[in-house]
């Protein structure tokens, strides 16, 4: 479904590491991961609470917040007209990378409800986003934001910027978000799971309403989400996280019709369908057990402790490398792996 | 808003009424009158005093009447003709001794609720924001010293220190050649100097308790994700810090306009005792002690006036700096 890309992505994530150095150990929140953003396109990431997909989105803003840190690995990102930068290589707190924050990289969240300060007015919030990256005067400023608020679905636009979050739904309010993200006209948009607070019907209208805008500024997005129905329908590639690790990632295609990872297997059946299987007496599938804590991360693969697959000896101690299937289908596990296959096939016999 | 201000006021009078009767009845309560306490006072000097004599007395500063007679001639001299009545002990009109006492006490909160402001403002921002430091555990160690260190204790030793190595004089709020002088440059200055020792005595406590309460809240504050969004949207971490959780953390600097009043007036008697300040709390322990009524009686209304002024203040400041209150 992806032609081969030949331009660079827009954001090209190699091994990145972030680390929370903690009394308690090292805590590995994101452990190597690679992952590509395109413009126009939108990558899934997916994973059980506690993956490390927030994490990831954090980190590529750099707005983890201590004691965690970008200790390692590289984020290269492609601005039009000028020289890419690094933004593993920035400090936190230092100008360049606030000036990429908001304006060339704009982030939602989770939490519409609290996201947007409660004692200052929607206006006075966007306002301050636009003033911060252009230079506008006042005036072009409110209309700006104006727009944006209109552009998001937002009736009577110009009213609502006196308005104080409270005095919105939370559908509105992500609605506000969205417009703040998008005062700027961001080439990136990263969507941290900016539909579970909100109930099914606003749920839809806010995907629908980030898919129209990504057609129309042809933004790269990427989406964090644990719900795979949501993946399904706005995905072109998928990227799947188990403990800080992408275990797996593909087109929309190859995730759905031919996952290769146990992880990415079990995910997918433990789906509630209507009817389809009842009606075959089968029960909802679960992944046994719990991702494991942070602190006791086992040995090699991540996903032995719950991995119907697992072979002793070998998927608890080494760690699976990148193997890439075909064209941007890349997988971790050994189980996969034809040399370690072929190997296991020798000793058999 | 006009509305709210509008409720706010009446429920202020309403509560002024309650208060009045309640001291006036309060007062009133321990056996005996202003002449028992006078008489007493003259027993003890070896003087008697004719029962006639007394009679006399209580029938001139209409101590006979019933209660609610006493009360209505006290509350209605106040709202209607602005006069609080003659102190019995002082032998003078009571609107003398309470302005004067008043307008000092006054004064004392108000530099002590701006010193409370300006030092714990910074300190409690400063150990939020590097919590679990150095810095942070030796301000908390200090506020709680100043938490724990009775205040008289602590008057007692900024009077020696200032005495032995700053030679300023001890106590009171006036070096004695401008005790009576009219006011200029010099006795405002003066004044400034003889003010900064109360000021710390009375001020540290409440510094210390602000600065625990700002710290706890801005932490809560830092975490919340609106501090993550105006970092993700690339605002600096000093204006970002100032502009969103200071602000939302402000709340209980505010409401400190409307405790500060009382706490002086009520509980600083011992200090204004050993400093020899000329404050409110030690004149009306006297005017209870020696039941003189109107002097009382005035001193407990106007600064249950002064306190309730107070917290509107507060919450109409709170209304102001928070939107969540104005609405609701």
């Amino acid at each position: 479904m992806i032609p081969p890309m030949q331009t660079a992505p827009l954001l090209r994530i190699r091994g990145l590491k972030t680390q929370f150095a903690l009394r308690e150990g090292l805590v590995r929140a994101v452990d190597g991961v690679d992952l590509d953003a395109h413009a126009g396109k939108t990558l899934c990431i997916v994973g059980e609470s506690g993956s490390g997909k927030s994490m990831i989105a954090r980190s590529i803003l750099q707005i983890v917040s201590p004691p965690g840190r970008v200790t390692d690995g590289e984020m290269v990102f492609q601005r039009t007209g000028r020289e890419p930068v690094d933004l593993a290589k920035l400090d936190p707190a230092g100008k360049p990378v606030r000036a990429i924050r908001g304006r060339d990289i704009a982030m939602i969240f989770q939490e519409p409800m609290n996201s947007l300060s409660p004692v200052h007015s929607i206006g006075d919030q966007l306002i301050e986003k636009i003033l911060l990256h252009h230079r506008l005067s006042r005036h072009a400023a409110i209309d700006r934001a104006v727009e944006a608020l209109g552009r998001v679905g937002i009736p009577d636009p110009r009213q609502r910027l006196s308005n104080y979050p409270f005095e919105l739904s939370g559908g509105m309010r992500q609605r506000v978000m969205i417009a703040m993200a998008l005062a700027c006209r961001p080439a990136l948009l990263i969507a941290d799971e900016p539909t579970t607070a909100l109930d099914v019907t606003t749920q839809a209208n806010i995907l629908d309403l980030i898919a129209e805008l990504q057609a129309e500024y042809g933004m790269g997005v990427i989406f964090i989400t644990h719900d795979l129905g949501v993946v399904a329908e706005i995905a072109h590639e998928v990227a799947v996280v188990y403990l800080g690790q992408v275990v797996e990632r593909g087109s929309v295609d190859d995730i759905f019709y031919n996952p290769q990872h146990p992880y990415t297997l079990a995910l997918l059946s433990s789906i509630p369908k209507l009817g389809a299987r009842r009606k075959r007496g089968q029960r909802l599938h679960s992944i046994k057990g719990m991702v494991p804590h942070p602190f006791n991360r086992p040995k090699g693969c991540p996903f032995h402790t719950r991995c119907p697959e697992a072979r002793p000896g070998l998927c608890n101690l080494e760690d699976p490398r990148k193997l890439e299937l075909n064209e941007g289908h890349i997988v971790a596990c050994h189980m996969r792996d034809p040399a370690v296959l072929t190997q296991a096939a020798e000793v058999t016999v | 808003m006009l509305a709210f201000i509008a409720r706010r006021i009446v429920y202020m009078l309403v509560t002024l009424v309650a208060i009045s009767v309640m001291t006036f009845f309060i007062i009133q309560l321990p056996p005996g009158d202003y002449v028992t306490a006078m008489v007493a006072q003259l027993n003890l000097q070896g003087t008697t005093v004719d029962p006639a004599e007394m009679a006399a007395l209580r029938a001139r500063y209409g101590l006979d009447d019933p209660l609610p007679v006493q009360y209505w001639k006290w509350i209605s001299n106040i709202v209607f003709a602005g006069d609080f009545g003659f102190s019995l002990q002082w032998r003078r009109p009571v609107a003398d001794l309470l302005w004067n006492r008043l307008g000092l006490t006054f004064v004392l909160a108000l530099v002590t609720l701006l010193f409370i402001w300006a030092i714990s403002l910074p300190i409690g921002i400063y150990t939020a924001v590097r919590k679990n430091t150095v810095g942070d555990y030796l301000a908390t160690f200090i506020g709680v010293i100043g938490l724990a260190i009775p205040n008289f204790l602590f008057a007692l030793v900024l009077m020696y220190i200032s005495f032995k190595y700053f030679d300023t004089g001890i106590g009171g709020l006036f070096s004695p050649e401008y005790e009576n002088a009219p006011w200029s440059l010099g006795k405002l200055l003066d004044l400034g100097s003889h003010l900064i020792i109360p000021t710390i005595v009375l001020g540290t406590s409440g510094t210390a308790a602000l600065i625990r309460i700002l710290r706890a809240n801005l932490l809560d504050e830092l975490a919340k994700p609106y501090v993550t969004t105006a970092r993700a949207y690339g605002v600096s971490e000093r204006k970002l810090l100032l502009k969103y959780p200071v602000r939302v953390a402000l709340n209980p600097f505010i409401s400190t306009v409307g405790w500060v009043l009382p706490t002086l007036v009520s509980g600083a008697t011992i200090t204004a005792v050993v400093l020899n300040l000329p404050m409110t709390g030690p004149l009306l322990l006297q005017a209870l002690i020696s039941q003189d009524m109107y002097l009382a009686g005035s001193f407990i209304m106007m600064l249950s006036a002064l306190t309730v002024v107070g917290t509107l203040l507060s919450d109409l400041l709170l209304a102001w700096l928070d939107p969540r209150i104005r609405y609701t």
